[in-house]
């Protein structure tokens, strides 16, 4: 249980980065982009084929990043100058990109496991007595089966809020005061001479290469790039913004991009628990994640109207007393 | 400091809602000239407005500002010239983010955006100077949201917003309508303060036929496109309201057909 807990937080915290990336264009742009489920791949991609063919594991993440980003901006491109519908620009993207990956990657899968990757390069310098210690600990409080290895988590965590500080600080340069008043109030930043459409196109793309980086990570982690690992990836980041804005709220940036990373990890534990019931099949993932969606949009909603209600009765019955009394 | 050149422009041409909006107006403005226009709806202010600050392109004609062609530039590279307040308090300010926010994208409103942030502590402290001219108690609430202030008080925002950078031009569309009499009232004060402080080159659009006598060193009325009546200086200072009605019919040779112009 404890294991399948840790297995749920590890990989969380990897998906995170792709949240973030879907968070800056569906909450501080208000566009919805469905490239996501393609620059994923391409980010993949990119890299497993550039570790294969001898690239430096850094360098091939750094291509994947930047594959994303142009990704991105000719989806922000077909939004802004071909005036094509935000999603339908998003949409056109993902399955363009599905025929790219494929000729990226030139084979529906390329595996890296006998490949040098960041993780194995890690490992290589990852002191084994950190492995040793937080496994007594955990075997200590009598947790069960100790997971294989901290790495992955302690490198994600560190690698998400690296991200997450990094968005927090671009969001409150002049740049970025921009491009959340282009989500927020186009006309207006167009009157302080802002270029929204420029703007659109470099959000976007920024957010795209968030998703690539992830999609990166992923496939040097899992040990291969498949072209259909990025399928249902837009509903994961939605269900995470939105689980995390739902539960740890978003009243400053630093509020809601933490709340994204936290709603990435609790979306994957609930997904792990709702897998360990019987009933239940891996084959119903799809199904539950649209559940935990529609919960974590409607939850709030009605619990804050029965707080208005309760809020209300209480002061009726205030009012009551107070007339009984004179 | 404005120059509008021989503008025309007509919406929907060759169709039966064809509409001649602007027929070769000509108009400048000096350094300093405060300019109030009126007239009934359909005069064409609005389109005039849009045509000055880029959301439209004319037909024919050109538009000078600070002796420079702008005609052609679109409206996000003319901003850096032009001061704006929209009719609706909404439009000016963007709710979900802070006064300090905004404030700082309006300063860079006349620079090139970079990545240093937006807010420091040496610029909100100059926020705070300039919030203080507002006497609104804003100074002290630098860290909310613009969604949460009143109508008037993002108004107020957007004035400020629109002005303390010391545009070449500054537009008011409308500024006051969205708001009650009092609200309207300390707006229309604070643009007379902030006018007169910077000496700014202004633009007025207004359906409010006393606001439009109070404010300003010069008057235009425009009907059907066109500008039918311009006043300004001494005899502009001792107009009345039944003054311009007249002056109206002499022209048109019609009632002046719109009641909201009259109860204004």
């Amino acid at each position: 249980m404890a294991l399948s807990l840790f297995g749920a937080v590890e990989s969380g915290i990897i998906y995170a980065i792709m949240a973030l990336g879907v968070y800056l264009t569906f909450r501080v742009l208000d566009f919805p982009d469905l490239t996501v489920d393609g620059s994923f791949v391409t980010g993949a991609g990119v890299a497993a084929v550039s570790i294969v063919s001898g690239v430096p594991p850094v360098l091939a993440t750094i291509f994947a990043i930047i594959a994303g980003f142009i990704a991105g901006c000719i989806t922000g491109l077909l939004h802004t100058k071909g005036k094509i519908n935000a999603l339908l620009s998003g949409i056109l993207m993902m399955i363009a990109l599905y025929s790219i990956n494929l000729r990226i990657m030139d084979k529906p899968t390329v595996s890296l496991s006998s490949e040098e990757t960041l993780f194995s390069q890690l490992r290589g310098i990852w002191p084994e007595g950190i492995d040793s210690f937080l496994n007594n600990l955990w075997n200590s409080i009598g947790l069960g089966r100790a997971p294989a290895t901290w790495i992955i988590v302690a490198f994600m965590i560190v690698v998400a809020l690296a991200i997450k500080f990094l968005t927090d600080y671009f969001l409150k340069t002049e740049v970025g005061l921009a491009l959340r008043a282009t989500g927020d109030n186009k006309r207006m930043i167009r009157s302080l001479s802002a270029n929204t459409d420029n703007l659109i196109i470099l959000g976007v793309g920024i957010s795209n290469a968030m998703v690539a980086l992830s999609g990166a990570l992923i496939a040097q982690i899992g040990g291969f790039a498949d072209v259909q690992m990025g399928i249902g990836m837009i509903v994961i980041g939605l269900a995470s913004v939105i689980i995390g804005e739902a539960l740890f709220g978003k009243k400053t940036i630093a509020i809601a991009t933490i709340a994204v990373i936290g709603g990435a990890i609790v979306y994957r534990i609930v997904v792990t628990l709702a897998l360990r019931v019987e009933f239940l099949e891996t084959g119903d993932m799809k199904l539950i994640t649209a559940f935990i969606v529609i919960v974590a949009l409607v939850a709030p909603k009605v619990l804050q109207g029965q707080r208005e209600k309760k809020r209300r009765l209480q002061k009726r019955a205030a009012l009551v007393e107070l007339k009984e009394e004179a | 400091m404005l120059h509008v050149k021989d503008v025309s422009i007509t919406f929907n041409e060759g169709t039966p809602d064809e509409k001649k909006a602007l027929q070769r107006i000509n108009l400048e403005l000096k350094e300093g000239d405060f300019v109030t226009v009126i007239g009934s709806n359909g005069a064409g202010k609005s389109t005039l407005m849009n045509i000055i600050s880029g959301n439209l392109v004319p037909d024919v004609g050109e538009v000078i500002i600070a002796e420079k062609n702008v005609t052609s530039l679109p409206e996000f590279k003319r901003s850096a010239y032009i001061g704006r307040v929209f009719q609706d308090p909404m439009a000016g300010t963007a709710p979900s983010m802070t006064i300090e926010e905004n404030l700082a994208m309006a300063y860079s409103r006349i620079r090139k955006r970079n990545l240093k942030p937006g807010v420091t502590k040496l610029r909100k402290a100059e926020f705070k100077e300039h919030l203080k001219t507002l006497n609104l108690g804003l100074e002290d609430r630098l860290n909310a949201k613009v969604g949460l202030l009143s109508g008037g008080e993002r108004q107020a925002l957007s004035l400020l917003m629109a002005t303390f950078t010391n545009p070449n031009i500054l537009l008011l569309d409308e500024h006051t309508a969205a708001l009650d009499p009092s609200r309207a009232a300390l707006i229309t004060k604070l643009t007379k303060d902030v006018v007169a402080e910077h000496g700014l080159t202004t633009l007025m659009v207004t359906h409010n036929m006393q606001q439009a006598l109070d404010l300003g060193n010069r008057l235009i009325m425009m009907d059907k496109g066109q500008i039918i009546l311009d006043i300004h200086g001494e005899k502009k200072q001792n107009l009345t309201i039944e003054d311009l009605l007249k002056e109206f019919q002499r022209i048109r040779g019609e009632q002046f057909e719109s009641d909201r112009a009259v109860l204004g």
